[in-house]
């Protein structure tokens, strides 16, 4: 299911997210235009997930509203930087993350296999959202995680990468 | 000239030089620096990265370069942490950021676990050029010292230059030694965060 990249961009703005931290993935790559636009929001791209953590970290604590924007891949890349930030620094940091294969019926992909285990060792609060009509969910809770001091993960379903 | 016959500066001499031009700068210090900057400099925009995310400081000064535009930011970073993460190179140019200063405090050894040669520093008859792949990845400017009295004669017209800076120190290591934090990180950073709120 495609999500609309402008509507995914509208309700960033209307949660008051200043910058988008990303390395997309196939499902995210298409919204690159919606989230890329000067004063209103600040795309920032990076060359590896663990990147994103930190400079969501350093934008954070100079009193921006980031959201961290990777692949579940990703989030398996970067735990360090995700344990450090969210952990040491106890920094209240949002993050959508995309959700491979998770529409393929009967995946063996293990990326799928080990993500919500993983998001629960960290015990990071999340929800899924399966299709575009579930942004007001993702808005829910993107901002009580806000507004509770704590991090904060939506899960976006997605078929292959 | 070979890697050993390199001449390298002391670590506290080269980081004076800095304390001396800080200014109003907001400083990340990582590793090595953030054993002795606490030591030369107490400011309240000073943010000591312990613990931190390996190789992750030069990112977590790029967001608050791009949080404080009209502040410039400088990070100190060692060059173990530095090859845990080339990407940050181009991810700090391509974010567009000017206000930034990424100073690599080169010794060739992770220190921090008691000295071992980085990856770098054990390329068979030629030494990385860290200096080169900073050039590389587009920072605007980009120096080299590993001299003490040319880094001290330079520094000034060095942080002077277009943004972003790369500046790389050769330092002589030290040997024996832990990463002991400069204090309890909760108010550590609150402290920064207030400082931040302030400007």
């Amino acid at each position: 299911m495609d999500f609309p990249g402008e509507q995914v961009a509208d309700v960033l703005v209307q949660l008051g997210i200043t910058h988008v931290v990303w390395l997309p993935d196939s499902a995210i790559g298409p919204w690159e235009h919606a989230l890329d636009r000067p004063g209103r929001l600040e795309l920032v791209r990076v060359c590896r997930e663990g990147e994103a953590w930190a400079v969501a970290a350093g934008l954070h604590l100079g009193g921006r509203r980031p959201l961290v924007m990777i692949q579940n891949t990703g989030l398996f890349e970067s735990g360090d930087a995700l344990r450090n930030v969210l952990f040491d620094l106890h920094l209240p940091l949002l993050a959508l993350v995309g959700y491979r294969s998770y529409l393929v019926p009967d995946s063996t992909d293990s990326a799928r296999r080990f993500t919500e285990p993983i998001l629960d060792a960290w015990g990071l609060d999340y929800i899924l959202i399966r299709q575009p009509d579930e942004l007001g969910k993702m808005a829910d809770h993107f901002r009580a995680c806000h507004e509770a001091g704590r991090p904060g993960v939506v899960l976006l379903a997605e078929g292959r990468m | 000239m070979s890697r050993s016959a390199a001449p390298r500066m002391p670590l506290v001499a080269a980081l004076e030089v800095l304390v001396s031009l800080r200014q109003d700068r907001i400083v990340v210090t990582t590793m090595g620096a953030a054993r002795e900057w606490p030591k030369l400099s107490r400011h309240p925009l000073d943010f000591h990265y312990i613990p931190s995310a390996m190789g992750e400081a030069p990112a977590l000064g790029l967001g608050l370069a791009l949080a404080k535009p009209t502040r410039e930011v400088l990070v100190l970073n060692g060059d173990g942490a530095m090859l845990m993460n080339l990407g940050c190179l181009v991810t700090i140019v391509a974010s567009g950021a000017k206000n930034i200063t990424l100073v690599v405090l080169e010794n060739g050894v992770y220190e921090v676990t008691g000295g071992q040669r980085t990856a770098a520093a054990s390329v068979p008859g030629r030494a990385v050029d860290l200096a080169g792949l900073a050039r590389a990845a587009g920072f605007a400017s980009v120096q080299s010292f590993e001299r003490l009295e040319d880094w001290q004669r330079q520094a000034d017209d060095t942080l002077r230059q277009s943004g972003p800076r790369f500046i790389r120190l050769t330092v002589e290591p030290v040997a024996d030694w832990h990463l002991e934090s400069p204090g309890p990180l909760p108010e550590r950073l609150a402290r920064f965060k207030a400082a931040l709120a302030g400007m």
